[in-house]
C-alpha cells in the first residue's frame, strides 16, 4: 500500500483522518483497515471496481450504517479530533458531514420547501433569513436561475440533472464541513454531469469533498487526490495527476487502464 | 502486462507498435539507401531514397490518424496514454529522420559525377554506422520496452558529436587547402550535419522510451556535444 507514497504533500490540513479502519458485514469484513487523510477543501475520489468498499467507507464516515443492523466499525475516523465512531450526536455529525446519493433524492414537495425543510430541522430561524439562505444554497448549487421564477413548484418536476443540484442545495444549506457524493452523476446525461461537476470544483472551495465514482475519466477531472480501493483495501493513494498518469501499483495501473480481469 | 478486457483497444495499440515499427524500419533503410548512394555514387539509389521517403511521411499520418481516434474513443490513461502520446512523438522524429536521409540523398544526386578527395567518405562512413547502431538501438529499445537500453543510447550521442566536431574541422581543412574542393566538401558538411541531426532525433526518442517506461522524464541534462556553433576555423 502506497498510502505514504511521496506525492502526499505537506501544507494541508487532514479536515478527516481515517486510522486503521476496519468494517464488518455481519461476519464478513468489507474494510480491511483502511488508513488515509481527506484533505480539508480538496475534492477526494475513491475509485475500485464494484465490492470494492469504496462506498462502504463513504457510508461509515458520516455513521450511514447505524441505519441497519448487524454492521460495526473498528478503528478511528478522526475529524477535527473527535473520533466520528464514538460520536453519540449522529444528527449532528450528519449535519456536518453531508451526503448526495446517487440519484437524485428529492423530498415529494416545492423546490422551496426541499432545502428549508433541512434548515428547520436544525435550525430556529426567522422567514426573512430561511428565504436568504434558500436562495444562496440555490446560487452555490448553480441551479438560482433555473428556479428562482418557480420555487413553488415541486421538486420532482425538475429534470433528473437539476433535481440532483436541487439535493445538493439541500446538502449545502445546512452548512456543512464535509459533503461525501456517492456516484452523484451515474444517472445524469453528459450535460448535467458536467455541471455537477463544475459545481463540485466550486464547492471545494468552501467545503471538503469525498466522491465515490465508476467514471474514471470523472474522478481524474474533479478530484485533487484519488483512492484506488480493492478488495475491501486501500491500494493507492496520491495526487491525481499522478495516480492517473503513473500509478506506482500495478493493481491500479490494471484498472485504470481497464485490463482487470 | 494483462490484456485489455476491451479486445479491440489492445488489437489497436498493437496496430500502433507495428506501425510504429514499421515506420522506424523505413527510416533505418533510408539513411542507408541515402549513405550508400553518397559512397557509391549511385543515382538511381539515391533517387530511391528520395522517393521512398513518402512511405514515412505516409505512415506518420496513419499514426496520427489512428491516435486523435484512440484518444477521442478510448480515453486512454496511466501507461497507455504514455504509450499512445510517446508513440505520436516518436513517430514526428522519425519522420524527421526520414526527412534528413532524403537530404543527403539529394545531395548525392547533385554530386554524384563530381570527384573528391577519397578520406572525405572514411569519416563520414564511420560517423553513419555509429548513427545507425544508435538509431537501431533505440528502435529495440522501443520494441522491448528497455529503459537502460535507452539511456545507453542517450548517453553515446556525444561521440556522435564528437565525431562530427571532428568532421567539421576535417571538412574546412580541406577547403582552405584547395578551393575548387569548396563546392563539394559545402554538401559533406550539410550531410554530416544531417546525420548529427538524425543523432539527436535518436536521442529524443531514447528519452521517449525512457519516459513511456518510467512515466519521468530522465533527470540528469544530456551533455550536448555539437561545438561547432562555437568554432571558428581561419586559413592562417
Amino acid at each position: 500500500m502506497n498510502v505514504m507514497s511521496k506525492d502526499v504533500d505537506t501544507g494541508l490540513t487532514e479536515k478527516i483522518s481515517v486510522q486503521d479502519l476496519k468494517f464488518y458485514y455481519g461476519s464478513s469484513l468489507a474494510l480491511k483497515g483502511i488508513s488515509m487523510p481527506l484533505y480539508e477543501r480538496q475534492v477526494t475520489a475513491f475509485i475500485g471496481p464494484s465490492g470494492c468498499g469504496k462506498s462502504t467507507l463513504l457510508r461509515v464516515l458520516n455513521r450511514m450504517y447505524d441505519l441497519y443492523p448487524g454492521q460495526r466499525a473498528e478503528g478511528k475516523i478522526m475529524f477535527d479530533g473527535e473520533n466520528v465512531l464514538d460520536m453519540k450526536d449522529l444528527n449532528l455529525l450528519r449535519s456536518r458531514i453531508g451526503m448526495v446519493f446517487q440519484k437524485p433524492t428529492p423530498f415529494p414537495m416545492t423546490i422551496y420547501e426541499n432545502i428549508a425543510f433541512g434548515l428547520r430541522l436544525y435550525e430556529r430561524l426567522p422567514k426573512s433569513e430561511v428565504d436568504a439562505r434558500v436562495e444562496s444554497a440555490l446560487e452555490k448549487a448553480a441551479l438560482w436561475k433555473e428556479v428562482k421564477d418557480k420555487l413553488h413548484a415541486s421538486g420532482l418536476s425538475l429534470s433528473g440533472g437539476q433535481q440532483q443540484r436541487l439535493c445538493i442545495a439541500r446538502t449545502v444549506a445546512i452548512r456543512p464541513e464535509v459533503i461525501l457524493f456517492d456516484e452523484p452523476c451515474s444517472a445524469l446525461d453528459p450535460i448535467s454531469t458536467a455541471k455537477v461537476e463544475e459545481l463540485i470544483d466550486e464547492l471545494k472551495n468552501e467545503f471538503t469533498i469525498a466522491i465515490v465514482t465508476h467514471n474514471m475519466q470523472q474522478a481524474a477531472r474533479v478530484s485533487q487526490r484519488t483512492a484506488f480501493m480493492y478488495l475491501g483495501e486501500l491500494i493507492e493513494f496520491g495526487v491525481t495527476q499522478r495516480l492517473f498518469t503513473n500509478p506506482t501499483d500495478r493493481r491500479t495501473q490494471d484498472y485504470i487502464t481497464g485490463r482487470f480481469g | 502486462m494483462n490484456e485489455h478486457t476491451v479486445k479491440s483497444y489492445e488489437d489497436e495499440l498493437k496496430l500502433l507498435d507495428r506501425r510504429i515499427a514499421q515506420m522506424g524500419g523505413y527510416a533505418e533503410k533510408l539513411l542507408v539507401q541515402a549513405m550508400d548512394s553518397l559512397e557509391r555514387r549511385d543515382p538511381k539509389l539515391a533517387e530511391k531514397a528520395v522517393s521512398d521517403d513518402v512511405m514515412v511521411d505516409q505512415l506518420e499520418r496513419e499514426l496520427q490518424d489512428q491516435v486523435i481516434v484512440m484518444i477521442a474513443r478510448r480515453q486512454p490513461l496511466a501507461n497507455d496514454l504514455r504509450h499512445i502520446m510517446t508513440v505520436i512523438k516518436i513517430a514526428g522524429d522519425l519522420e524527421r529522420i526520414g526527412d534528413l536521409a532524403k537530404n543527403i540523398a539529394k545531395r548525392a544526386l547533385t554530386i554524384a559525377s563530381e570527384s573528391y578527395p577519397k578520406p572525405l567518405m572514411t569519416g563520414m562512413r564511420h560517423m553513419t554506422e555509429m548513427v545507425q547502431t544508435q538509431l537501431k538501438d533505440v528502435l529495440d529499445a522501443l520494441t522491448s520496452l528497455d529503459a537502460e537500453k535507452a539511456m545507453e543510447v542517450w548517453r553515446n550521442d556525444q561521440q556522435v558529436d564528437a565525431m562530427y566536431n571532428s568532421l567539421f574541422r576535417e571538412l574546412l581543412t580541406y577547403m582552405m587547402e584547395d578551393p575548387r574542393n569548396i563546392g563539394i566538401c559545402t554538401h559533406f558538411l550539410f550531410g554530416a550535419k544531417n546525420i548529427e541531426r538524425i543523432g539527436d532525433h535518436t536521442t529524443n526518442i531514447a528519452e521517449n522510451v525512457y519516459y513511456l517506461v518510467h512515466g519521468v522524464p530522465i533527470a540528469d541534462d544530456r551533455p550536448k556535444g555539437d561545438k561547432t556553433s562555437s568554432t571558428l576555423i581561419t586559413p592562417r
